[in-house]
């Protein structure tokens, strides 16, 4: 869908992003289009990729883009989820570089806080107004 | 929404929508005028270079190790690779600083021999170093996210400064100031 | 010549828009009420003439008239004919023309047949209706002329993206558009009701069909969305949580609120404001979406960077619709009693508890999306998607679903739960041994396993509305409620079956390599070069067989280039069983002559659309239950009125 937007945007004549002629590129990332041989590896891997946004697509996970970077990134993954490391160290690790940007799974930080704070806040609210609604005595509240 | 109390919503509640809405119409104001900066910086300046050893991208010419970057002066180092546009439009700005006695070391970024060659015989070649990242994993090991990228490494190998896209030729005092903080 | 005559209508409508905005103003006042009389035909022909507008844009695309800028920009003259008609609305001035066509279509329609409101309340609902379309004419013709002479005519036009070369392209977006906008009939019955404080059943009757019909045209276009996006994209996706598909999203949340909550203020007379309310903001909603998606400032391409007239100009429009809305919604809402009450355990007591939990959906899905826009005013980036999505919404509608499967069971106003206990002891046998079942295949996430273990459960309980009722007798709207509930645990069961048991294989192979993902076996039979009106393409012929002994097919994933504009895209073949699909692409061809094959076998993820379309179904039964009373009601209105004028006649005779 991401990238239907950006076809729709680049129909508006509008993608401020040039559109590279030369496009050469060619990775020798071993694990780019291969998976792991252990399944249970792969499956790993692949929900960490699900969660790392790609650097230069638009909204798009490393998991389902084709951009040359993607592909570099996901033999990352691959590569160190066979050398045994854990998934979220990996993150870690990228987050390091990239900043939150990089991760769809947004961490609890100073920064982030009110995206789970809201969610309990709804919560909350929903409660409220639901136990205002029928509160007290429940034989009373039906009279009409 | 009160029942008990008198069949009426409460005051306060009746204008939250309207007070989110607003919030809502700043907050899309900033985004509508605030200069656009779609680039993705790496975190990683400020810090010391990353470890890693890259092999020779060109026979007969060195590869690059970060070791490389810690004897003691200010160093760039140049993300690159021959099918990358603005890379040949920076190539100039490069060639300048080489002249100038800069140390320019390369990284080129999923490429090959044969284009790398007809790239540097194009558009010259300021390189001491040029290290082939085929893979793209060093890249990802210093946080850049795209081609070109420029980085000034101070005599003990930490980051100071991340440029990210071309140096135009305007931006050459710019890259100075910073080898020159480096150094210092 | 053509253009022109477009360009004239639309300013034509516009004018008329604004006499219906006047006119329908003046009527309310005791000296106006004369000018009343002129607000439904102004409605009708103001529709008429935006449609003709939009014909006219139409035809200059259909011949490919490269004198309209417009035409030169997205089009060219070697397209298939449909994609040059889609390509009409496939642009933003073009989109735009088609909202304010559908929006003006709509107050047309609603000026022709509603005639059950008072008065005074019509003429408010087409006097706001008038005002929000007034500013929609004139973004267009201030700031988007979709046509815009171009001089010198170029030779040829820029092309249409190939991604959007597309049936998905022709059906897509005018779906979505007919939802969105049709939601501005009840935003404007919404201001209406406001203004002369109409706030009752017969409203929230006017208002029902509307809503139904928008609700019906957004679930297709969610739906087609995200089946286009899931076999267009070539990865097997189908819903990323990306800004995009959450502006579509969040009307739709906000309709399906509106739609329950009005059922309970047409039958009981309760929940006013609040349905006011969701009136407003469904088609807030709307506009907030579209905004977002054109403006682009979400996924940090500056669509209107370029021209921030345009983006400044809509951001002014939504502050004076949504913000003049809620601020006469804050000022009568105090007026308008809540009405009638009842008790937790009662059919409207389930109908709250679901638009609660609804809006509670709505504000995270809208807090998320715009989360790292917030972010950024902070200095920093930080990224928003499945992971905190997923999790988030099932929060709330897990609860949700449960309610789902006893509110319809329950009786209005009062009722107890040892009433229907018994009804529900299958779907929970249901629930619970589809949960056991999982956990002895094991592996499955908690999410896919709620889901599973939820819609089997479901999908028994949503059809006891009908148990103890005769089939035959059942109105329609009963049976739509049935499909539409029933849907949604299909479509549930198809989502969480995808995400627990999909199979992916990413293989180099030979031509004449046979390899294997899930229960198929795939063979490269050979790559063929094929050629297509405006592109080339390698098409990889494969030979796919289901489990040992099935029979073997063949598919054809394709790699095609297109040469106006150029670029490369991934056709994916798609083959259905009844138990799933198997999914496969072609990517590139290696050095060592191996060609890549990205390969998916997606049990059961067909359900999710047929799922999808059951909602709509439902919606459909619905709308037409609803339109058959009230023509049955009129008629009927029609035969008294006929009695009492024969019985009033025979009197005056001697």
């Amino acid at each position: 869908m991401a990238r239907l937007l950006a076809a729709f945007l680049m129909v508006l004549g509008v993608a401020a992003a040039a559109p590279l002629l030369a496009q050469e590129e060619q990775s020798t990332a071993p694990y780019a289009y291969r998976q792991l041989d252990d399944p249970a590896k792969e499956e790993k891997a692949q929900a960490l990729m699900e969660s790392l946004r790609c650097l230069q697509c638009q909204g798009q996970s490393i998991a389902d883009s084709d951009a040359p970077i993607a592909g570099s990134m996901r033999s990352l993954v691959r590569e160190r989820i066979e050398a045994g490391e854990d998934p979220e160290a990996i993150r870690s690790w990228l987050i390091e570089r990239y900043g939150d940007y990089v991760s769809y799974a947004p961490r609890i930080t100073g920064l982030t806080w009110p995206l789970f704070a809201v969610p309990v806040a709804l919560l909350l609210l929903a409660f409220l107004l639901l136990r205002r609604r029928f509160g007290g005595n429940p034989e009373q509240g039906g009279g009409a | 929404m009160t029942e008990t109390n008198a069949a009426k919503p409460r005051r306060w509640v009746i204008w939250l929508p309207l007070v989110l809405f607003l919030g809502f119409v700043v907050l899309v104001m900033f985004g509508l005028f605030r200069p656009a900066d779609r680039n993705v910086a790496s975190q990683l300046v400020g810090k010391p270079m990353p470890q890693f050893s890259l092999p020779p991208a060109l026979p007969g010419r060195p590869g690059l190790d970060s070791k490389l970057l810690t004897n003691g002066k200010p160093h760039l180092v140049n993300i690159f690779a021959s099918w990358c546009v603005p890379c040949r439009v920076e190539a100039p700005q490069l060639e300048a600083l080489a002249k100038a006695g800069v140390p320019i070391e390369g990284i080129s970024v999923r490429d090959t021999t044969e284009a790398l060659q007809g790239f540097l015989e194009e558009n010259g070649d300021p390189y001491q170093r040029i290290g082939a990242d085929d893979d793209g994993q060093v890249q990802l090991a210093l946080g850049s996210s795209g081609v070109p990228e420029t980085y000034v490494i101070d005599g003990k190998g930490k980051i100071v400064y991340q440029h990210i896209g071309e140096i135009r030729p305007e931006q050459l005092g710019l890259i100075m100031n910073k080898l020159q903080e480096a150094s210092e | 010549m053509i253009a022109e005559l477009g360009l004239a209508a639309l300013w034509m409508a516009a004018a008329l828009a604004a006499l219906q905005l006047v006119a329908g103003a003046m009527g309310l006042t005791a000296r106006g009420s004369s000018l009343g009389a002129v607000v439904r035909p102004v409605a009708v022909v103001q529709g008429l003439l935006a449609l003709t507008a939009f014909l006219c844009l139409i035809y200059v695309f259909a011949v490919t008239d490269l004198s309209v800028k417009l035409v030169a920009l997205n089009s060219h003259s070697m397209k298939p004919l449909i994609f040059k008609i889609a390509g009409a609305w496939g642009n933003h001035e073009g989109s735009m023309l088609l909202w304010v066509t559908v929006m003006g279509m709509a107050g047309g329609f609603v000026a022709l047949v509603e005639k059950r409101l008072p008065e005074p309340t019509m003429l408010a609902t087409l006097a706001g209706q008038a005002f929000v379309s007034l500013g929609f004419y004139a973004f267009l013709l201030i700031a988007s002329n979709p046509f815009d002479r171009l001089s010198p005519v170029p030779v040829e036009g820029n092309g249409l993206n190939p991604l959007l070369q597309d049936l998905g392209l022709a059906f897509h977006p005018p779906t979505l558009y007919l939802g969105y906008v049709g939601l501005s009939i009840a935003f404007s019955f919404a201001i209406g009701a406001l203004v002369t404080r109409e706030v009752g059943p017969a409203f929230a009757r006017a208002m029902r069909p509307w809503v139904l019909g928008a609700w019906i045209f957004l679930t297709i276009g969610i739906t087609a969305g995200s089946y286009w996006a899931y076999y267009e994209l070539g990865w097997g996706g189908w819903w990323f949580w990306d800004p995009v598909e959450n502006a579509s999203l969040m009307p739709w949340l906000a309709a399906t609120a509106l739609l329950h909550s009005a059922s309970v203020l047409a039958s009981r007379n309760a929940l006013r404001a609040w349905t006011v309310m969701l009136g407003v903001v469904a088609f807030s909603m709307s506009m907030i979406g579209t905004f977002l998606v054109r403006s682009g400032i979400l996924t940090s391409v500056h669509a209107f960077a370029v021209d921030p007239e345009r983006g400044t100009f809509i951001l002014g429009l939504l502050a004076i619709n949504i913000g003049g809305a809620l601020t006469l919604f804050a000022l009568r809402a105090s007026t308008v009693t809540e009405g009638e009450r009842f008790a937790l355990v009662s059919r409207e007591g389930a109908l709250v508890f679901n638009n609660v939990m609804l809006s509670a959906i709505l504000g995270i899905v809208l807090f998320g999306t715009l989360y790292p826009l917030l972010a950024e005013t902070m200095g920093a980036k930080v990224s928003v998607g499945p992971p905190y999505f997923n999790p988030m919404s099932a929060l709330f509608a897990v609860p949700m679903l449960v309610v789902l499967a006893i509110g319809p069971l329950l009786r209005w106003r009062r009722d107890r739960f040892q009433r229907i206990g018994r009804a529900l002891v299958i779907p929970a046998i249901l629930a619970v041994a589809a949960g056991i079942a999982l956990v002895a295949i094991g592996g499955v996430a908690l999410l896919p396993f709620l889901g599973m273990a939820l819609a089997a459960g479901l999908a028994w309980a949503s059809v006891l509305p009908l148990r103890e009722r005769n089939l035959r007798r059942t109105p329609l709207p009963v049976w739509g409620m049935v499909i539409a509930h029933f849907g949604i645990a299909v479509s549930l069961f198809g989502m969480s079956c995808e995400s627990a048991f999909n199979v992916e294989k990413l293989v180099a192979v030979k031509v004449g390599d046979v390899t294997t993902v899930g229960p198929w076996g795939v063979k490269l039979d050979s790559i063929e070069p094929v050629a297509g009106p405006n592109w080339t393409a390698l098409e990889a012929r494969l030979l796919v067989r289901y489990g040992a002994d099935g029979a073997v097919t063949r598919m054809a994933p394709q790699s095609r280039n297109f040469w106006a504009p150029p670029q490369q895209t991934s056709e994916s073949a798609l083959l259905t069983r009844w138990n799933g699909q198997l999914y496969t692409v072609l990517g590139g061809e290696g050095e060592d002559g191996r060609w890549q094959l990205r390969l998916w076998w997606k049990p059961f993820v067909p359900l999710i659309w047929i799922g999808g379309l059951l909602i709509a179904l439902g919606g459909v039964l619905a709308l037409l239950g609803r339109v058959k009373t009230d023509v049955r009601r009129l008629i009927a209105k029609d035969k008294i009125a006929y009695r009492h004028e024969r019985k009033a006649q025979l009197r005056k005779r001697p």
